[in-house]
């Protein structure tokens, strides 16, 4: 059977009720550009939430915990080694929460091909002096440019610049503690390490994450000014971060260097567990609305061609007694489906696609993501396949029902009923 | 004139039931054949079972006993994909009422049949479609619709897509029976040239018996039997 006859006969029936199909396709399109819209939009502020957390947190952080030795000299003691051994009351050692043989590390980890990045910081508890009263805050020392580089730092710096930390006794503030210290650029403000030595340092910028708590406490400044403000050696450092090529590897690989170095690492995965969690549930809830959507407007379809078998019936029955057989019959109502499918489908598509940019041009701002100014949208090719598809597949289910009955028309019925 | 004695269609003994609302035999032992060249026409009084017997005769309706032969093949027990094919290459329909498609030109009507057989090209189908239409005096209304056409016009259009793909023999269920006199007068005389000129094997189901008289051979048939041939 040629398919060209049937595409023209498909044609001159959707032509012939011209309205409805258009209709029918509208509802397509209608269906699709939401589905699109919805799912770019959703996956847009998805990986904006994930990457609030996730580009700035290291894929895995090595540090020391100051906790008790597990190894003590009882156990290893050979008068002793044969009983159980019970020991009360055991405290942490004089450890310290510097890492040991700070440098060494740092260099394995630069030379481990798996490894994008590493950044070393120092975590330093401070009390920030106002007048009288003294808040409490985090100083982290860092490496300004690698800290930009590997955790977009610079993003979350709201005034000034990361590079000026390189300026010694300079600090870039949280915006909430600089609010509350009344701090402006320019200013000198006070602070004071936890071993009681005091510090002058230049504010220079201010930064802010979006997560309040975060920016109430903590200010950076760069690696050489805590270690000077807290007067340690220029090895001190409380912790290391690595940014990996391949995020999927962090688990193995900090399990492995967990044991070489002897220190605690800590990776993604483990740590933020929950935001995977958040964005699948996102997604599916998404992609359910986006398939009803679609299976509503099939439902128009599966109408409208029931509807046009009805009227069409005297064509039916005359094209059946000129010799086109059932399965033709059939063929020329899911072409019909069909096309009203691959039409609505493709301007739903293009729809969505327009849809996408302007809600990216829509204004989105909001004190928690200073860097974001406009609504976020995902326009991965993923979301126009899965449109594409899911209309092809739910306009054929909806013609296949109308076309099977369409083929079952007997003509004598017709023919004589007139 | 060559009427050769090549049996286009034969009926052997066919029964047909109507079982709703109650089982009524309404086609008794009908048999006779028909040969190539014949003008033929059924007439009987309403309800004798001659519309019936035209629709078991076009293959469409495949519910009966007996035996029945088109071009010397059995076409009882047959597939319907093969019966739609034997329609469409063998068989041409005219209905009471025209039944051309109205979302077609009158040209691309006649085409149908002939595209669906795929036999010939387009362009040569259209050349044949037009000659058809010649035959009729319609091919300058080839490119109308065929709702802008008059009733016998549009008979005369769909006597042309009977022909389209030189059947073996052309069927007809009153079809003047819709038409006043003078258009019936004008597809009658079509019939007769098919016969004529044509050579074209012919059966027509009517109760007009001006009709009738004018055919070659009268089957007459009384409650489901064949009274008279």
């Amino acid at each position: 059977m040629k398919w060209s006859l049937i595409l023209e006969l498909a044609r001159a029936l959707m032509f012939a009720r011209g309205k409805q199909t258009i209709v029918a396709a509208i509802g397509v399109t209608f269906s699709i550009t939401m589905f699109i819209s919805l799912l770019g939009f959703m996956n847009g502020l998805n990986t904006l939430l994930d990457g609030l957390v996730i580009n700035r947190t290291p894929h895995i952080r090595f540090y020391n915990q100051i906790k008790p030795n597990p190894n003590q000299p009882l156990d290893i003691s050979d008068e002793f080694g044969t009983g159980i051994n019970v020991i009360r009351s055991i405290k942490p050692s004089n450890s310290r929460l510097a890492i040991y043989n700070s440098d060494p590390i740092l260099e394995t980890l630069t030379q481990d091909s798996r490894v994008k990045g590493v950044s070393a910081k120092i975590a330093s508890q401070v009390f920030y002096n106002v007048g009288n009263i003294d808040l409490t805050g985090v100083v982290n020392g860092i490496d300004p440019e690698k800290e930009t580089e590997l955790f977009a730092f610079q993003d979350y710096v709201t005034v000034g610049n990361p590079a000026d930390l390189l300026q010694t006794n300079s600090i870039i503030l949280g915006k909430g503690a600089a609010d509350r210290m009344l701090a402006d650029i320019g200013d000198v403000i006070q602070v004071t390490t936890a071993k009681g030595n005091k510090a002058q340092l230049k504010v220079v910028g201010y930064y802010q994450s979006g997560l309040a708590e975060f920016d109430n406490t903590n200010s950076f400044a760069s690696i050489n000014t805590v270690q000077k403000m807290m007067g340690e050696p220029s090895s001190y450092l409380t912790d290391i971060q690595v940014k990996l090529h391949d995020f999927n590897q962090a688990p193995a690989f900090a399990r492995e260097y967990r044991d070489i170095f002897e220190i605690e690492a800590d990776d993604i995965q483990t740590v933020n567990a929950q935001f995977e969690t958040g964005s699948s549930i996102r997604t599916l809830i998404s992609y359910a609305v986006g398939i009803t959507l679609l299976v509503v407007s099939g439902f128009g379809i599966y109408n409208i061609l029931n509807m046009m078998i009805y009227e069409k019936l005297d064509t039916i029955a005359i094209l059946k007694a000129i010799g086109f057989n059932s399965s033709d019959v059939k063929r020329i109502f899911i072409t019909i489906a069909l096309s009203i499918g691959i039409i609505g489908g493709a301007f739903g598509l293009l729809m969505g696609y327009l849809a996408c940019l302007g809600i990216e041009r829509i204004p989105f701002e909001t004190e928690a993501l200073p860097t974001v100014k406009t609504y976020p949208v995902d326009f991965n090719i993923k979301y126009y396949l899965t449109g594409g598809i899911f209309s092809l597949v739910t306009t054929y289910l909806a013609g296949f029902f109308p076309a099977r009955k369409a083929s079952s028309v007997d003509p004598v019925d017709i023919i004589r009923g007139k | 004139m060559t009427k050769t004695n090549l049996p286009v269609l034969q009926a052997k003994n066919i029964d047909k039931f109507f079982y709703n609302p109650i089982e009524t035999q309404v086609l008794k032992k009908v048999s006779f054949t028909i040969n190539k060249g014949e003008f033929v026409s059924v007439v009987g009084k309403s309800g004798c079972g001659k519309s019936t017997l035209l629709y078991i005769l076009s293959t469409m309706d495949t519910d009966y006993q007996g035996e029945l032969l088109i071009d010397e093949q059995v076409i009882s027990g047959q597939s319907s994909n093969y019966l739609s094919r034997l329609r469409n290459e063998k068989i041409g329909f005219v209905f009471q009422f025209h039944y051309l498609l109205n979302e077609f030109s009158v040209l691309e009507n006649v085409l149908i049949p002939g595209l669906k057989l795929g036999k010939f090209s387009r362009e040569e189908l259209e050349h044949r479609a037009l000659e058809k239409l010649k035959i009729f005096d319609m091919q300058e209304h080839a490119l109308k619709k065929a709702n802008q056409l008059s009733g016998g016009q549009k008979q005369r259009v769909a006597i042309a897509r009977a022909l389209i793909n030189d059947p073996v023999l052309i069927m007809g269920d009153e079809p003047t029976g819709n038409l006043d006199k003078k258009n019936a007068d004008i597809v009658f005389n079509i019939f007769k040239e098919l016969a004529t000129e044509f050579h074209q094997t012919i059966l027509i189901v009517t109760h007009d018996p001006e009709f009738a008289e004018g055919t070659d051979r009268i089957i007459e048939m009384e409650d489901g039997r064949v009274i008279r041939q």
